[in-house]
């Protein structure tokens, strides 16, 4: 959908500058990620990176890359700026969050520099909306330092097997645990609530297993408010990637398609839980 | 089982699984006995001289969190293993799902007496058998709030619903609502004429959704007031039973037909759909509502000790005194509130006086 409205003076030199035809493509990978009222961006030529971080524990990322923007130029190396995810998500639906077939928002997103506000233009059917975001200094980001040579366990599966047990997952258990191995269970999924017990096991000949790569038996527990609101980018998702390292951090990335049919990805990353009592099996 | 109680108790038999609960006031109880054939495989465990088959309670709640979503099993579960693990304190519910996934909970029990309601269907004098369609339907008309209701029996071997209402109520406020269904509406009946209990329709209405959605004939087997009414759902491999105390009669002797304990009504008889038109018109009439006295122009109904001869005396009379009467509310009123009612402008109901000749054959029961 073409953009009409000029953003202000061409001879300006924009940090960042962005359009997209479908705003959406932004909007619902910006939701995956939305669990704090406040995230960090950071634009490079590759892309856009939207992070989002809880109790020194978790982080999760969003990554648009640059290629599903119409346009997309980042003038310094490196662009970076904290701002309201709340307040963006708002700005970005702001003709609502319906997504009737045909009808689409488009944006344009421009990025003077730091200390500068974030100005969005949102059009939709001949209406312009732009909305002016403030932004702060970008925090500190964690660096859990994943990286694929430390990678213990990984398994690939497809997040139509993990949707129902992670909306289901007993939120009365202070963690999630995640057993990994190349024996039985193979991948298990434990909570420890009220009730009692639960375990969740996926074999690994499971038609839902695209790949499984398990070189050592680990448990590992996790805060598991910390982990729920993972859900959301499961939910978007068709598959998901679990790995852990040899000091039991977990990497949950998940591949998300647009409806373009373009990929997206949503990682998570979290902490084990230092406080580990005697688990029941 | 949820609508009764909190705690789910669980007692393997050599006749089967039985799945019961009980209310806080132990005043409900309700057990669901499913036969070994049920099962793919059922394993009771075994009994020495002095041990009995293990039995447990676990918290109802915990139980139904692992079944929570019936479309999704349904579609997802192929089959469930339910294992008792006495020395481990646990029950262990293991689902086999799709994909091969499995997902097993451990659930944590209570070791428990054996819970058993005092009841005896054989020594019920009366009887009432109907698809649970018919119930359903009947009790839609309750509001969800509403905390009892009474069956009792008509002339003509009528069946009616109505709502209880509690004596302290105050009659201008107080919305009565009745039904009355007919005989040929049930598989069978075998009542003894005159009689009515009051029981909870809350714990009701659970068993009754279970009977439709499982397609069962529901059969109410009561006595007098203040005996416990059952409720069983009979099938091939399930036997449901739900007891429900009753309110006692404490007005008069439950011997006497007569009295059907609901004092609000101006004409309280069980001539009650004889009585449609005066009861209307009492109602519409009397200040206050249903509490006053019955209009003068209406004949006191007195009391019959038996139902069966007066029927048709009392119909004539009353027909007589319809044309004496001003004002009298357009008949039209009468279809809307009463459920199955056969009723026509001028006449009280004749299907009541249809009936009348086949509750003279009746009458012995």
């Amino acid at each position: 959908m073409p953009f009409s409205a000029q953003p202000p003076a061409s001879g300006e030199r924009y940090a960042l500058s962005a359009s997209l035809d479908n705003a959406r493509h932004l909007s619902s990978l910006l939701r995956a990620v939305h669990f704090q009222d406040h995230a960090t961006c950071l634009a490079t030529a590759s892309g856009l990176r939207v992070t989002v971080e809880d109790a020194k524990c978790i982080q999760a990322n969003a990554f648009i890359q640059a290629e599903i923007f119409q346009e997309f130029s980042v003038q310094e190396e490196s662009v970076t700026f904290r701002i309201s995810l709340s307040v963006l998500l708002d700005c970005l639906t702001i003709f609502g969050t319906s997504s009737l077939p045909g009808t689409s928002t488009a944006l344009r997103m421009c990025y003077r520099g730091y200390g500068y506000p974030l100005m969005l233009f949102l059009e939709e059917g001949g209406v312009v909306t732009v909305c002016k975001i403030n932004t702060q200094e970008p925090d500190e980001l964690l660096d859990f330092d994943f990286c694929s040579t430390k990678v213990v366990n990984k398994i690939i599966l497809q997040s139509e097997g993990l949707r129902e047990a992670f909306a289901e997952l007993d939120m009365t258990s202070e963690v999630l645990q995640i057993t990994m191995s190349p024996d039985k269970p193979y991948f298990r999924l434990s909570t420890f609530g009220n009730a009692g017990s639960a375990h969740l096991d996926y074999p690994r000949d499971s038609d839902l297993m695209e790949a499984f790569h398990c070189t050592q038996t680990q448990t590992n527990r996790y805060k598991i408010s910390l982990l729920k609101p993972s859900t959301k980018a499961l939910a978007l998702s068709c598959k998901v990637s679990i790995r852990t390292d040899a000091q039991g951090f977990l990497s949950l990335q998940y591949m998300i398609k647009n409806e373009d049919g373009q990929v997206c990805f949503v990682e998570y990353y979290c902490c084990p839980d230092e406080n580990i009592s005697e688990a029941e099996l | 089982l949820s609508r009764i109680g909190d705690e789910l108790y669980l007692e393997p038999t050599e006749g089967g699984l039985s799945l019961r609960a009980v209310n806080s006031s132990r005043s409900a109880f309700a057990s669901f006995l499913f036969a070994p054939l049920f099962f793919q495989l059922y394993e009771p465990g075994s009994t020495g001289p002095d041990t009995e088959l293990f039995r447990c309670k676990v918290h109802m709640k915990s139980f139904l969190g692992i079944f929570r979503s019936l479309p999704s099993l349904e579609k997802s579960v192929g089959k469930c293993l339910i294992l008792l693990k006495p020395r481990a304190s646990r029950l262990v519910l293991q689902l086999h799902c799709k994909y091969g996934v499995t997902k097993t909970h451990n659930l944590a029990f209570q070791e428990c007496e054996r819970l058993q309601a005092v009841f005896d269907t054989q020594r019920c004098s009366s009887r009432l058998c109907a698809p649970a369609r018919v119930l359903a339907e009947a009790v839609v008309h309750f509001p969800l709030t509403l905390a009892e209701v009474t069956l009792g029996t008509g002339p003509g071997g009528k069946i009616s619903l109505r709502n209880y209402v509690e004596e302290e109520a105050e009659p201008s406020k107080t919305v009565v609502t009745e039904m009355w269904l007919a005989e040929d509406e049930f598989q069978s009946v075998a009542v003894a004429p005159g009689s009515h209990i009051t029981f909870c329709l809350k714990e009701f209405r659970g068993l009754l959704s279970f009977a439709e959605a499982s397609n069962l004939p529901l059969t109410i087997h009561f006595d007098e007031p203040g005996r416990p009414v059952i409720f069983t759902l009979d099938d091939t491999v399930l036997e449901v039973h739900l007891v429900l105390a009753t309110l006692s009669d404490l007005k008069s002797n439950s011997q006497s037909p007569s009295t059907n304990g609901v004092s609000h009504l101006p004409a309280p008889s069980n001539d009650f759909p004889d009585d449609l038109e005066s009861y209307m018109v009492a109602m519409e009439t009397s200040e206050g509502g249903l509490e006053g006295p019955p209009s003068p122009t209406f004949p006191l109904r007195t009391p019959q000790p038996a139902e069966s001869h007066p029927e048709e005396e009392e119909e004539e009379e009353e027909e007589e005194e319809e044309g004496a009467v001003p004002g009298t509310p357009p008949h039209k009123k009468f279809r809307s509130l009463f459920f199955g009612s056969v009723m026509s402008p001028g006449r009280p109901g004749p299907a009541t006086s249809q009936e009348v000749l086949a509750e003279d054959s009746d009458g012995e029961s």
